[in-house]
């Protein structure tokens, strides 16, 4: 009989690329729409940065569906306690959500009522951003759970300062994707800002970045053996030191793709550190919720793999294709 | 109020009205395929006006449904974690193939439609249509699994510690009830679009607007118009059977009927008096015994036969169950009357019929919401027919005062999208097809 915790060991590295993808594509359009106000200030401007992420967004955030489906099947109990423990975060990261999908064809649909739908993208984009790190950083840095895995503390057990610290480090880093994307697709005037954007969020980025790596160094125990944590420190560093590079090179594409990379390791140093965690118990590490007590069975995870492994590949074939139809810079009045 | 019967609340409210989005994006899509392809094969510009019009259309539809749909798969996890615990091997892996093979389809193509039709080739364009099409109906069938497995769960075993493990998988995804709820869904959702572009239609022709643009639409959305519904007559009747089979006292309180007899009446309208479990109203002798099994004396079981506490809403069912059936056959004779003035030409003179058409758009949707209510509340007090109580589903963590705030919010942010939704769907209608 295989050994199931080969298969628990593999979900955690499946969920964790299925939240890298959402961070990096839904990362850009959350960025794009936390930004709108600051890079963009004349209707065409605004019009051309929706414009960029009109074709894609919805197809960016069927990875956090896809996500949240995939943890659903493989670790059901983390799913149950985060999401019902979580309830009023949960909320209102869906309020966000639900206000920043709607905007972008509202504000297209409504002339009248426009200014407002901008705002309600702005607000929306930049709350989500901002709550999926504080989520991450309270099952990583541990949350009062009981002995049947439920939740027992409350909404402001949420507000401690590390998570907190996780969900500034999480949202530079989706400005960033944001910025960078930006870059990559606008022009003139809008370029010339949201090379200033990137410029700027790449020197915030490398304090909250370090702040995060060093607040993880003194948190965790046995860290100092943990070479994986230590590539990924080093890998975010060098990554967000190109982007300044090719940022004074004035090139407009390599960013993206640089702050992607970044991004990445910042999700590297935490699994480093987290496995095989998925909900830290801050009251007791025997009530950690972990990938061995909390998954589906051995036939459930085989299955799932089988579906991921021949499906996902699938998808990012034509989701390159549709990425490739719409490359090159934005323009005005693609929108029907 | 309890936690539990506001969970029951909140997931009833936003589950019913995301579907309304679903529904209209199924039927959109067929349209807009079947205008694509004849464009492909035709070059007839006037196919392509009507396919570019309803992508608009359905642009709003999708964001809607996307939206409110994220809602419903947090939702296991907000409030109804119990569930997520026991049901993870089995419900978890068919959602996650929502994703993977359905959703991603869907929402990526719907991109290329929106905003390509300049930038790809006529083929790709129309492939991009087969696409939304397909992911959008592999989306459903997705959800139609799940929603059946807890019907007529299948494929599973419970281990020594109780709990739910998947032994098959097809034989989970391939429940007794997963094909025929399919297609009855898709049909539903089929009916919904060929409504909405024959009322839109209907109300252009009506006005003199959009000239042949119209009329031709009128014509799709006419001839769809007579075949859905009749279709649906047919898989409603399979499915009808397979309650009476795999949920006997669904079935029996769809129709009120209460001692296991031979020879069971059909009613049209009625009221079930549940104190006395007595059923008035207006019915058709022996005709539920011979939809049954086409034998007028065949036996069909009564709610009496099962414990009283497994009982759903009895009236309750029975209203909605019909409400959806009588929406049904409405929806047969309009739909025919239609195919008989489109048959002798008469339909683009006939004002009373072309003003009548655009109020039947809410029609399918009465009809699939109150179709979902009688399927969900029958299966009370089952979350999981015969395996799992509602009660012992809910999240245990979360306080009535939380679910009561959440609830309140949904309630006005969607009240705000519906008003939205109406207002923009009726500027886009409004603008209309391209000159």
């Amino acid at each position: 009989m295989e050994n199931i915790r080969n298969f628990q060991e593999l979900w955690f590295v499946l969920i964790l690329v299925l939240f890298i993808g959402y961070s990096l594509l839904d990362g850009f359009d959350l960025g794009i729409g936390a930004l709108m106000p600051f890079i963009g200030k004349t209707k065409e401007e605004k019009d051309i940065l929706i414009n960029s992420i009109g074709p894609v967004w919805d197809g960016n955030e069927v990875w956090l569906i896809t996500g949240g489906g995939a943890l659903f099947a493989a670790f059901p109990h983390a799913y149950a306690t985060a999401f019902s423990g979580f309830y009023l975060a949960m909320m209102l990261v869906l309020f966000a959500l639900i206000f920043r999908a709607v905007s972008i064809e509202f504000r297209t649909q409504d002339k009248a009522g426009a200014a407002i739908w901008e705002k309600s993208f702005f607000a929306g984009s930049a709350a989500a951003a901002l709550l999926f790190g504080v989520a991450l950083g309270n099952v990583v840095y541990g949350v009062p759970l009981n002995n049947k895995m439920e939740f027992t503390g409350n909404f402001f057990t949420l507000l401690r300062p590390v998570p907190l610290l996780f969900g500034i480090a999480g949202f530079a880093a989706i400005l960033l994707q944001g910025a960078s994307y930006a870059v990559m697709k606008t022009e003139g005037e809008l370029l010339k800002r949201s090379f200033r954007a990137v410029s700027i969020l790449v020197r915030v980025n490398l304090i909250t970045a370090i702040v995060y790596f060093l607040t993880m160094a003194f948190t965790f125990q046995d860290i100092t053996s943990n070479w994986l944590f230590y590539m990924a420190v080093l890998w975010t560093v060098l990554w967000l030191s190109a982007i300044s590079f090719s940022v004074k090179h004035k090139n407009d594409s390599s960013p993206f793709w640089e702050s992607s990379f970044a991004f990445i390791g910042l999700w590297l140093a935490v699994a480093a550190v987290h496995f095989p965690n998925l909900i830290k118990a801050s009251n007791d590490q025997n009530l950690s919720i972990t990938i061995y007590n909390s998954s589906t069975g051995l036939q459930t995870l085989k299955l799932m793999s089988v579906i991921a492994l021949i499906g996902m590949p699938v998808v990012i074939a034509y989701t390159i294709f549709v990425y490739r139809v719409f490359k090159g810079k934005a323009k005005l009045s693609e929108h029907y | 109020m309890s936690a539990l019967l506001l969970s029951r609340i909140q997931f009833a409210f936003t589950v019913g009205f995301h579907f309304l989005f679903p529904a209209m994006t199924l039927g959109t899509a067929l349209i807009i395929f079947i205008s694509e392809t004849i464009y492909l094969i035709k070059k007839d510009e006037t196919f392509k006006k009507i396919s570019d019009f309803l992508v608009k259309l359905l642009g709003l539809i999708f964001v809607m449904g996307a939206a409110t749909g994220i809602v419903m798969e947090f939702s296991f996890g907000t409030n109804w974690s119990g569930y997520s615990r026991a049901v993870g091997d089995v419900f978890g892996p068919i959602l996650a193939a929502e994703g993977v093979i359905a959703f991603f389809l869907e929402s990526v193509f719907l991109g290329v439609l929106i905003f390509a039709r300049e930038k790809v080739s006529p083929k790709v364009y129309w492939l991009s249509a087969l696409l939304v099409f397909a992911g959008g109906h592999l989306s459903a069938f997705w959800i139609v699994v799940a929603n059946s497995w807890m019907q007529t769960p299948a494929g599973y075993a419970i281990n020594e510690a109780g709990k739910i493990n998947l032994i098959s998988f097809t034989g989970a995804v391939f429940n007794p009830s997963t094909i025929v709820r399919f297609c009855h869904t898709v049909m539903a959702s089929w009916i919904t679009g060929a409504v909405m572009a024959a009322g839109i239609a209907g109300y252009y022709v009506r006005k003199g607007l959009h000239g042949q643009t119209a009329r031709t639409m009128l014509k799709i959305g006419i001839i769809l118009f007579a075949i859905t519904p009749l279709l649906q007559l047919a898989t409603g009747h399979i499915h009808a059977i397979e309650v009476i089979n795999m949920q006997p006292e669904k079935a029996a309180a769809f129709e009120g009927h209460f001692y296991t007899a031979k020879g069971v009446p059909l009613y049209a309208v009625g009221f079930v008096d549940e104190q006395n479990e007595k059923t008035y109203g207006i019915y058709v002798p022996k005709a539920l015994s011979f939809l049954y099994d086409f034998d007028w004396n065949s036996e069909i079981k009564g709610l009496r036969d099962f414990p009283k506490e497994n009982w759903p809403p009895v009236n309750f069912v029975f209203q909605v169950y019909h409400i959806m059936a009588g929406i049904g056959i409405l929806l047969i004779a309009l739909g025919l009357l239609g195919a008989y003035l489109l048959w002798t030409e008469k339909i683009y003179e006939n004002k009373l019929y072309l003003s009548i058409l655009p109020f039947l758009i809410p029609l399918p949707h009465i009809a699939h919401e109150t179709g979902w209510i009688a399927a969900e509340v029958g299966r009370q007090p089952w979350i999981i027919y015969k395996l799992m109580k509602t009660a012992d589903a809910a999240s245990v963590v979360v306080s009535a005062g939380e679910i009561a705030f959440s609830l309140l919010m949904f309630f006005l942010i969607y009240l705000l999208l519906a008003v939205m939704f109406v207002k923009l769907f009726i500027k886009i209608v409004q603008e209309g097809p391209a000159a």
